[in-house]
């Protein structure tokens, strides 16, 4: 495996999605906030959990880069159409599973089921995180097939 | 964890047994939406609203029909009930509990407590000067310090007329009242908030000054009339200010007046302020002879005004105090002190009625305006010289009311009476037109006008004594916190709007003039 290659092509991906969300939310087109809802896993506090969240965010995208890497290599191939690809199967991962376990794995995030308690105050995302806005979808594809496209661009093999 | 902003309202039964009815009607857009609404069950009701959503939450079952939450309930003695409602726009919405909903306002309630004890002001008129400072807080953007005129747009200055207008801007004219107001009650930071503001908001127009912004530093939008019925039937509902596009030179002088202020009471006028400063008073001296639309907005077109004129004159005898105590460089000493002496020469013979021993609206002219009491505020002529005097006897023979009010002007069309010229009538006796207790008994008799919770609007009405305009109005609120505060420094013999000292002396250095 390529370290210097993977760090640098996953930190460059792991930008550019932030930078995608951070553009849809600013043109009003989603109210999901990755870095929000990252950071607030750490803290309550909303300016401090905005940076946490994009710190832990960017650890994150390292150690899930670390996956099309590992599927690049034991493949043998690897190009932006792939990365691609693979961006968007991240996507509908994130959409179906990550956002129906996360009311139950986020300790800020309140559930359908039990309603805002003194701890747990976040909105949950709902299916395919609908309920942050009905083109969050949309926008959630969009920037992890740009985050995959860069990872398969900018990794050379082994 | 907070909202990003959120109402909350709770309703305890004390004693006895009452009927609780509660109701909610969203209607973004001015009311052009019906919005979408969604039950998500123990997480409440969501609210589709443009860009964002609410959130309305209810500790007692709400139903929504039609787009319109109701709810009602029988309360007996011991029994409360709580709702919120919370909008966000870029991020997902937080959801306090509402059993939290007594704590929220317990610790607000101490926010704001505490707030007001840092109040320097402990007077007569305490109670109203307590409200005033409450209601300019209330109108304070937090983020960047800027002071909206009113939280409303087109309540009328006329009931049924066509007087309406959208105040939910910044105007550049109430900073220099509402620093003087802002530091000499204590609150410091609130005041260097709101310079702070002014000067960012204003960078990429310097040195040409815009009459008002949005709290976020942009231009106010177009005026354009929608289609909603207005107050008692006062239409249009104006949507945006017209008054984006007019002249009026008197927003220099209030601007460097207000920094004045700040910079005499221990204020540091950096580089970046002082080179903006310097780029205002050159404005001034290449533009100060045009017309212009003046203080009181008409749209009729321009003149010269003699207000105009006055806060022209003040910008240049600020800038060159500031200079002269080593607060500001960058300005050409003999052009500011030449063409600041033409301005004061050109009020004295031109805005001055000899047939009517007053000075005038417009030069040359013979209506009035009660803008003129300024003139002693901004140091230009003495509070108890002859044509103070004079100019104050005409005002209030040609001005107030059979219950003492004052109107604005002879030029406008009838409306209410004008706040704030009242109150800048009490302050002009208080800095020494007249005496201390024609001061206190004016003040009394407006806090007669004040509602239950001590706010005025822009205006009084005549007849029936209810505030007329878009309301709360801060400027009128400034206007009462100044005139309190120079009352209190008569009494206490301090110095009475002490940054323009040398100003006033100068006035009075030029008496061939008249």
């Amino acid at each position: 495996m390529n370290w210097g290659s993977w760090a640098l092509s996953s930190l460059v991906a792991t930008l550019a999605l932030s930078t995608l969300m951070a553009l849809s939310q600013g043109l009003g087109l989603t109210r999901m906030n990755l870095h929000f809802m990252v950071g607030t896993i750490l803290t309550a506090n909303r300016d401090r959990a905005r940076l946490y969240g994009f710190l832990l965010h960017l650890v994150n995208g390292w150690l899930v880069s670390l996956l099309y890497v590992f599927i690049f290599e034991t493949r043998h191939y690897v190009s932006c159409w792939f990365g691609t690809l693979l961006g968007l199967a991240h996507a509908l991962f994130f959409l179906t599973v990550i956002t129906s376990l996360l009311p139950t794995l986020h300790p800020r995030m309140a559930t359908e089921r039990h309603g805002p308690n003194s701890y747990r105050q976040l909105e949950p995302p709902g299916f395919m995180a609908l309920n942050y806005g009905y083109q969050t979808p949309l926008w959630v594809f969009v920037s992890h097939a740009a985050f995959g496209a860069i990872i398969g661009a900018l990794y050379r093999l082994q | 964890m907070v909202p990003d902003h959120e109402i909350v309202r709770q309703f305890s039964c004390t004693s006895g047994e009452l009927e609780l009815e509660f109701e909610l009607v969203p209607r973004p857009r001015y009311g052009s939406v019906v919005p979408a609404i969604r039950n998500f069950g123990n997480l409440g009701w969501r609210i589709d609203a443009g860009r964002g959503v609410c959130w309305i939450r209810s500790s007692i079952p709400l139903r929504f029909k039609d787009g319109v939450a109701h709810a009602c309930a029988h309360m007996r003695a011991g029994e409360s009930a709580a709702f919120s409602l919370s909008y966000t726009e870029n991020a997902p919405a937080v959801l306090p509990p509402l059993d939290q909903v007594p704590h929220r306002i317990e610790t607000c309630v101490g926010w704001w407590t505490r707030w007001v004890s840092q109040m320097r002001y402990d007077g007569e008129f305490k109670e109203e000067v307590i409200r005033s400072a409450l209601a300019l807080k209330l109108m304070t953007f937090a983020p960047s310090g800027a002071i909206i005129a009113a939280p409303t747009t087109s309540l009328p200055e006329k009931i049924g007329g066509g007087l309406n207008w959208d105040y939910r801007y910044c105007w550049l004219r109430d900073a220099s009242m509402t620093i003087r107001a802002m530091i000499e009650l204590g609150y410091w930071q609130e005041a260097s908030a709101f310079l702070d503001w002014m000067l960012h908001a204003t960078r990429l127009t310097q040195p040409e000054l815009h009459i008002l912004y949005t709290v976020f530093g942009n231009r106010a939008p177009r005026e354009w009339k929608s289609g909603l019925r207005g107050y008692r039937g006062s239409s249009p509902v104006r949507i945006g200010n017209a008054a984006r596009d007019q002249l009026q030179l008197d927003v220099y002088g209030e601007v460097i007046d207000a920094a004045a202020q700040y910079a005499f009471h221990g204020g540091n006028l950096d580089l970046a302020m002082q080179k903006a400063l310097a780029g205002f008073g050159d404005y001034v001296l290449g533009h100060w002879q045009l017309p212009d639309e003046g203080i009181w907005e008409p749209r009729t077109g321009r003149t010269h005004h003699t207000h105009s004129r006055l806060l022209c004159w003040t910008s240049l005898d600020r800038l060159l105090t500031l200079h002269a105590q080593g607060k500001l460089r960058g300005i050409n000493v003999d052009q500011y002190k030449k063409q600041r002496d033409l301005i004061g020469d050109q009020i004295r013979r031109r805005g001055w009625n000899e047939k009517m021993q007053s000075y005038v609206s417009e030069l040359d002219g013979d209506k009035l305006d009660s803008s003129l009491l300024l003139l002693s505020w901004y140091g230009f002529e003495k509070p108890d010289s002859q044509r103070m005097r004079s100019t104050y006897a005409a005002l209030r023979n040609r001005l107030a009311t059979r219950k003492g009010l004052l109107y604005r002007s002879e030029s406008l069309p009838p409306e209410g009476t004008f706040a704030i010229c009242s109150f800048w009538e009490a302050e002009y006796l208080a800095l020494g037109g007249g005496t201390i207790s024609q001061t206190r008994d004016l003040l009394q008799t407006l806090a007669t006008y004040q509602n239950d919770l001590g706010l005025y609007g822009e205006e009084i009405s005549e007849e029936t004594g209810e505030a007329l305009g878009n309301f709360p109005q801060a400027f009128t609120h400034v206007g009462l916190i100044g005139a309190v505060l120079s009352l209190d420094q008569r009494q206490k013999g301090e110095q009475q709007l002490a940054h323009r000292r040398e100003s006033a002396n100068a006035g009075q250095s030029h008496p061939t003039a008249a």
